[in-house]
C-alpha cells in the first residue's frame, strides 16, 4: 500500500490564510464548455479496460456532466475525487448503465467495454451489469443467509452447474473478500445480521461471485468505521490483481491510500487525470491545486 | 461591584421568566388531555366490543344443546316390513310417521280423544320419523325389536325445557299448553328427557322446523365462495398492482387508471351483485345462486381493495434492494419476482385479509344472483345451488320462531369463528414472509 504525503506546503499555504474561504468562493467558477482536460485521460501504455468519449448526461434539462472522456485501466485501480455534487457518481452510474433506472436521465457519448459500445441497443444491459459489478455506499446485502446473497449472482447467471460448483464459487468469493474466516460457521444466518464492515464486504464477495471485469464501487467506505475502512481498501489492494477497480470517494487521502490513477471532477467537467503520485504533489490545474489544498470543498 | 439589582443592566433570559412556565403549563395539560382522549376512545371501544360478544354468545349458546326425548319404539315389522324382505329400499316406504305415533300413544296411555293426541304428536318433532328410518335403513336388523331411540322434540318444547317460557302466564298466552306441561313433568320425572349437543346444527342445511335447522349448507356455500374468491382475487389483484407499480409506463393513462381503481374501492357492493347478474347469469349463462357465481361477483369487489394495498406495499420497499439486484445483473422480471414481492408480501397478505374479511360479510350483491333463498341441501360443489353465512342469519332472524333467535346468534358465532379462522390463517402466512432487514 502506498502512502502519499498530500502536498503538505501547499496544504498549509492554504489553512493559514484566514480569508481562504472567501477566495475560495471566488475561485468555485464553472468552467466554459471549452475546457480540455488536463493530463492523461487517454491510455497508450497500459491496457484499457473501459473507455469513455464525450461524454454527456442530462437530468430532464439539467446538464449533471459535460464532455467527459476517459480511459480506465485494466487491473489498475482509478479513483475519482470531486466535491459533492461534481457528478462522479453520475459518471461512474453510467459505466454499468445503472442510469437506466432513471427515468428522466439521459446519456450521450460513446462507452465502450473491451472495445465494445456498451449503449448499443443490440447489447442485453443484463450481462453487462455481471460483468460491470457495483458496490454501493451503503452496504445492501439482499435480505438472504449469506450462502444465498453470494450464491444469488452465479445462479441467475447460470455460471454453476450443481451445487458442488456453487459452493466452490461461494467459498473462493468470501476467501477473496477476506469474510471466510469470519462466517464459515453461521453461512446460512442472514446476510443482514452481519456488522457494518462485513455486510459491506459480503457486497463486494457478491459481485466478485460473478466473475466481472470491473468493478465499480461508489464511496464503498463512507459509512464505516476507520478499522472496516482500513480492512476494504486492503482488499481493494488485493482485488487490483485480479479485477480492474474504479472508486469515487469523497476521502482524497483514502484516494491517495488506495489508487495509481486519479481523476478529478468538477462540476461536471473532468478537470485533470494523472498519476495518483503526482496528481497530489505536483498538480497542473489551479482548480485541482485548490481542491487538494482544502481551499473548497 | 456588581450591579444585579438593576434590571435594564440584566439582560432577561426568555426561558425563566414566568410566562414561558404558563406556556410549558398549558402544553403539557393540551398533551395529557389529548392522551385521555385517546385512552377513552380505546377503553370505550373494548367495552362495546365486549358488550356485542357477550350479548351474542348469551342468546346464542344454548342453541348448541337440543332437548331429546327417549322414546320406546317397537319396529313393527308389520308396519316397516310387511313382504320380509329385508331390502333397505323396500324398508324406506314404510310407515315411520305412524310408528313415532305408536310409540307415542303407548308412553302415554291416559291420552284419549282426536284433538289430545294430535297435540300429543306435536310433542316430538317432525324429524323423528326421519332419524328412525334412517337407523333402520343403517341396520336392518332393528326391524323385529324394541329400542330407545333418543329423538329431537318440538322447539317449542325445547324452548320450554330452556326456560324461555314463562309457566305463571295464563294458558292463551302460552305456546305451550297445560297438557304438554303435564307430559313434559311426566318425562323430566323419569329422565327421560335431556338436553344433548345439537349435532343437527352442523350436519344440517335449512329447515322450516328450528329443531332440524343447520348451518350446514350455509357454511360450505360460503367456504366454496370464498375459496373461489381468493383463488381469482389473489393473483389477479397482485399481478395488477406488480404491472401497475413496477413495469407500466407513467403516463396519462395510467394516471386515469389509478384513479379509477380508487374509485371501485368505494362503488356500493350491490351495484357488483347487478352486474354479476348481467355478465355471469345473463351472458354466460352460469348456475344461478352457484357459490361460483357468487364467488365472481365478491372478486369484482375484494379486487380494487387488494390492489391498492399491494401497490402500497410494493412502494415502501426500500429502492437499495432493487439496486443491489438490478446491479448483480438480474432482470426487471427477476428483481421483481424474486427480491421486491417477497418483501412486499406481508403487506399483500395483509390487503387480502381486509378484502377477504369483507367478502365474508356481503350479502347485498348475493342478492341479485339468487343467493339469499331458502336452500335446503347442502351444496356438493361451487356449482350446486347454496346460501352464505350472512344470509344465513338475515333468514333466521326474519323467522317468527322463538327457537330461531338463539339459532341465529349461534350463527353469528360461527360466522365470527371462520372470520377468527381466516385471520389467523393469514397472520400465520404473513409471519413465514416476514423478515428483517
Amino acid at each position: 500500500m502506498t502512502s502519499v504525503a498530500i502536498g503538505e506546503d501547499r496544504m498549509s499555504a492554504g489553512l493559514d490564510n484566514a480569508s481562504g474561504a472567501a477566495l475560495a468562493a471566488n475561485n468555485i467558477k464553472e468552467l466554459d464548455d471549452s475546457f480540455v482536460t488536463v493530463g492523461e485521460a487517454t491510455l497508450t501504455s497500459v491496457d484499457v479496460r473501459m473507455s469513455a468519449r464525450d461524454v454527456s448526461v442530462f437530468y430532464a434539462e439539467k446538464r449533471a456532466i459535460a464532455n467527459v472522456s476517459l480511459d480506465i485501466g485494466a487491473n489498475q485501480v482509478i479513483a475519482m475525487i470531486g466535491p459533492s455534487g461534481c457528478g462522479k457518481s453520475t459518471f461512474l452510474r453510467c459505466l454499468n448503465r445503472m442510469n437506466d433506472t432513471i427515468a428522466i436521465c439521459r446519456v450521450k457519448g460513446k462507452i465502450t467495454l473491451d472495445e465494445q459500445d456498451i449503449y448499443d441497443p443490440k447489447l442485453d444491459v443484463v450481462p453487462l451489469r455481471a460483468r460491470v459489478g457495483m458496490v454501493f455506499q451503503k452496504p445492501n446485502p439482499f435480505p438472504k443467509s449469506i450462502y444465498d446473497n453470494v450464491a444469488y449472482g452465479p445462479r441467475i447467471h447460470g455460471l454453476a452447474n450443481n451445487r458442488h460448483e456453487v459452493d466452490d464459487i461461494v467459498e473462493s468469493s468470501l476467501q477473496k473478500a477476506g469474510l471466510w474466516e469470519e462466517v464459515k460457521d453461521r453461512l446460512e444466518q442472514p446476510g443482514t445480521g452481519l456488522s457494518g464492515g462485513q455486510q459491506q464486504r459480503l457486497c463486494i464477495a457478491r459481485a466478485i461471485a460473478v466473475s466481472p471485469d470491473v468493478i465499480l464501487m461508489d464511496e464503498p467506505c463512507s459509512a464505516l468505521d476507520p478499522i472496516a475502512t482500513a480492512r476494504i481498501e486492503e482488499l481493494i489492494d488485493e482485488l487490483r490483481k485480479q479485477f480492474t477497480i474504479a472508486i469515487v470517494t469523497h476521502s482524497m487521502q483514502q484516494a491517495a491510500r488506495v489508487s495509481q490513477r486519479t481523476a478529478y471532477f468538477h462540476l461536471g467537467k473532468l478537470v485533470e487525470v494523472g498519476d495518483t503520485k503526482l496528481i497530489f504533489t505536483n498538480p497542473r490545474h489551479k482548480l485541482t491545486e485548490d481542491y487538494i489544498t482544502g481551499r473548497f470543498g | 461591584m456588581i450591579d444585579s439589582t438593576d434590571p435594564s443592566k440584566r439582560r432577561a433570559s426568555p426561558w425563566t421568566s414566568p410566562e414561558f412556565a404558563a406556556r410549558l403549563a398549558r402544553r403539557y395539560r393540551t398533551e395529557r388531555i389529548f392522551r385521555a382522549f385517546g385512552l377513552t376512545s380505546i377503553i370505550s371501544g373494548l367495552l362495546f366490543l365486549l358488550f356485542l360478544l357477550t350479548s351474542i354468545v348469551g342468546n346464542g349458546y344454548s342453541a348448541f344443546w337440543q332437548t331429546n326425548m327417549a322414546l320406546e319404539v317397537d319396529f313393527d315389522q308389520q308396519m316397516l316390513d310387511p313382504k320380509s324382505s329385508g331390502d333397505p329400499l323396500e324398508i324406506a316406504k314404510g310407515d315411520f310417521g305412524g310408528l313415532v305415533k305408536k310409540s307415542m300413544r303407548a308412553a302415554f296411555p291416559d291420552v284419549k280423544g282426536r284433538k289430545d293426541k294430535r297435540e300429543l304428536y306435536r310433542f316430538v318433532s317432525s324429524g323423528a320419523a326421519y332419524q328412525l328410518r334412517d337407523a333402520v335403513i343403517a341396520n336392518p336388523e332393528l326391524v323385529g325389536t324394541k329400542q330407545i331411540v333418543w329423538v329431537p322434540v318440538d322447539d317449542d318444547i325445547d324452548m320450554l325445557m330452556k326456560g324461555y317460557i314463562d309457566r305463571d302466564l295464563p294458558e292463551t298466552d302460552r305456546r305451550v299448553n297445560d297438557k304438554a306441561l303435564a307430559w313434559f313433568d311426566q318425562l323430566s320425572a323419569r329422565d327421560a328427557i335431556e338436553k344433548r349437543f345439537n349435532v343437527v346444527f352442523f350436519s344440517a342445511g335449512d329447515s322450516r322446523e328450528p329443531e332440524l335447522a343447520g348451518i350446514r349448507g350455509a357454511l360450505m356455500g360460503t367456504l366454496y365462495m370464498l375459496m373461489v374468491t381468493l383463488a381469482l382475487s389473489f393473483p389477479i389483484g397482485v399481478g395488477a398492482a406488480l404491472y401497475l407499480e413496477e413495469f407500466a409506463p407513467r403516463n396519462r393513462f395510467t394516471d386515469l387508471i389509478e384513479v379509477n381503481i380508487n374509485n371501485l374501492a368505494a362503488v356500493p357492493s350491490i351495484v357488483f351483485g347487478l352486474l354479476g347478474l348481467a355478465v355471469f347469469l345473463n351472458f354466460f349463462e352460469l348456475p344461478r345462486s352457484a357459490p361460483l357465481v357468487g364467488g365472481l361477483v365478491l372478486t369484482l369487489m375484494t379486487l380494487p381493495t387488494i390492489i391498492i394495498a399491494a401497490r402500497a406495499s410494493l412502494k415502501s420497499v426500500p429502492p437499495s434492494i432493487r439496486e443491489a439486484a438490478l446491479g448483480i445483473g438480474a432482470s426487471k422480471m427477476q428483481t421483481v419476482l424474486q427480491h421486491v414481492l417477497p418483501l412486499a408480501m406481508p403487506g399483500m397478505l395483509t390487503g387480502t385479509i381486509i378484502g377477504m374479511a369483507q367478502a365474508l360479510g356481503e350479502s347485498a350483491p348475493l342478492l341479485m344472483i339468487g343467493m339469499i333463498a331458502f336452500v335446503v341441501d347442502v351444496p356438493g360443489g361451487p356449482l350446486d345451488p347454496a346460501t352464505a353465512l350472512p344470509v344465513q342469519v338475515y333468514l333466521w332472524a326474519d323467522s317468527p320462531e322463538r327457537a330461531f333467535v338463539e339459532r341465529t346468534s349461534a350463527a353469528i358465532m360461527v360466522l365470527l369463528a371462520f372470520l377468527a379462522a381466516m385471520n389467523a390463517f393469514a397472520v400465520l402466512l404473513r409471519r413465514r414472509f416476514e423478515q428483517r432487514w
